[in-house]
């Protein structure tokens, strides 16, 4: 499943994209350490297979919690992609 | 009732139940219920066959919503939680049901009431609900591939549309036929953040425009910012949208001017409404669940 997390505003569109299908054969899950918010969780999908998704609590707030990922926020590639091995990580910004 | 106190967000309840249908004949009797940030709704399934659905308004607390809601589905048919043998929770409130045997996203949900009522044609399902808005990409078996989800604002969603009606004192049913009732489309509300739409609605009117010409800029605002999570997904026919909106034809036909596609619309023959399509997912996973569970069992 390809699950898109994020918002559009004036500025532009900001997502965070994993396909999951990847994570279900991950053994390392390294975005869960690698993301600075520590947005990452692991989960039981709805069809049982074990992926990672962004924490539900943080779902509605990436505006403010991935703005030092941002290019505003001077960061040069993205800490969660750059971590993620099976390249299951993309963003739109 | 005085118009102060008339409350023009009300929509009406529902209660349906299968003609002829007795559950006592069946071997497997599933719930789905979906307990959303405004409104609630329990399936009833019996042998996989829709039996009865109820919608109500979600209240304060979830466990509460969640049991009203399943009682309104069961109401005169002499069935009682004991005669259930698998319930899903699904929505907002789904960690909160509490006789469910599992909670399941409204993602997921959606997707297989959609392909449900729908059939194995429907790819792109557009649910608007309560308090967020998504968009879902299925297979053939309404197995979820892509979805997205709106950010934290309340535009495009059934509480945004319940604000206006207050504030401009139509009742939500009206306000699909009263926003085509204008000489010429405005254009859209600039903010359709709720909060600001409000007093963007009071100034309107105060410049003279007509309510149902502030209607038509706001539905008009609302399919702007859907439309835009719909090309970022990309759009795939069939398309059904689900969710309270569905029935705000205000909002579904700017929708589909936008993305220059028709959404499908219900069979006419059938019972089925937009709004169950979590409830209804939610009934076929615990159907499925449960009968899996019974092979795992008769194995052993
Ligand atoms: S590191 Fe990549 S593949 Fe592994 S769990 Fe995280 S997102 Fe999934
Ligand atoms: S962009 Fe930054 S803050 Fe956002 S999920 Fe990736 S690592 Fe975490």
């Amino acid at each position: 499943m390809i699950a898109n997390y994020g918002y559009r505003d004036g500025s532009g569109e900001y997502y965070v994209t994993i396909d999951t299908a990847l994570c279900v054969e991950c053994v390392g899950r390294w975005c869960v350490e690698a993301c600075p918010e520590r947005l990452f969780e692991i989960e039981m999908d709805d069809y049982d297979d074990e992926v990672v998704a962004i924490a539900p609590t943080a779902r509605k707030l990436l505006k403010e919690r991935c703005a030092g990922c941002k290019p505003t926020g001077g960061h040069v590639g993205l800490p969660c992609i750059s971590a993620c091995r099976p390249g299951a990580i993309s963003h739109s910004w | 009732m005085t118009k102060e106190t008339q409350e023009f967000w009300r929509w009406s309840e529902k209660n349906w139940r299968a003609p002829g249908l007795d559950w006592r004949d069946a071997s497997v009797v599933a719930a789905g219920i979906d307990v959303g940030s405004v409104s609630s709704q329990a399936v009833i399934l019996v042998d996989g066959e829709l039996f009865a659905y109820h919608s109500t308004r979600t209240g304060s607390n979830s466990p509460d919503s969640a049991k009203r809601t399943l009682a309104g589905a069961m109401e005169g048919t002499g069935m009682t939680l004991d005669d259930v043998n698998h319930i899903v929770g699904t929505g907002y409130g789904r960690v909160n049901v509490p006789f469910a045997n599992r909670a399941i996203t409204e993602i997921a949900c959606h997707a297989r009431g959609a392909n449900f009522m729908i059939g194995p044609t429907v790819r792109t399902i557009l649910d608007m609900g309560g308090q967020d808005c998504k968009v879902i990409r299925c297979d053939e078996k309404g197995k979820v591939q892509n979805f997205i989800m709106n950010d934290k604002c309340a535009a495009g969603t059934g509480r945004g549309m319940e604000v206006i009606a207050d504030t401009l004192g139509v009742s939500v049913e009206d306000i699909g036929r009263r926003s085509f009732e204008i000489d010429e489309e405005p254009a859209p509300v600039s903010n359709v953040c709720t909060v600001f739409a409000k007093s963007e609605a009071t100034a309107l009117l105060k410049v003279g425009w007509s309510i149902n010409r502030v209607l038509a800029a706001y539905c008009a605002a609302m399919a702007e910012r859907v439309a835009g999570l719909i090309d970022r997904l990309g759009m795939e026919p069939d398309f059904f949208i689900t969710g309270g909106i569905a029935k705000n034809a205000g909002v579904v036909v700017r929708i589909e001017r936008l993305v220059g596609r028709r959404a499908v619309p219900l069979p006419e023959d059938t019972n089925f409404d937009p709004q169950i399509a979590g409830a209804l997912g939610a009934a076929l996973f615990a159907d499925a669940l449960y009968r899996k569970e019974q092979r795992v069992a008769a194995a052993r």
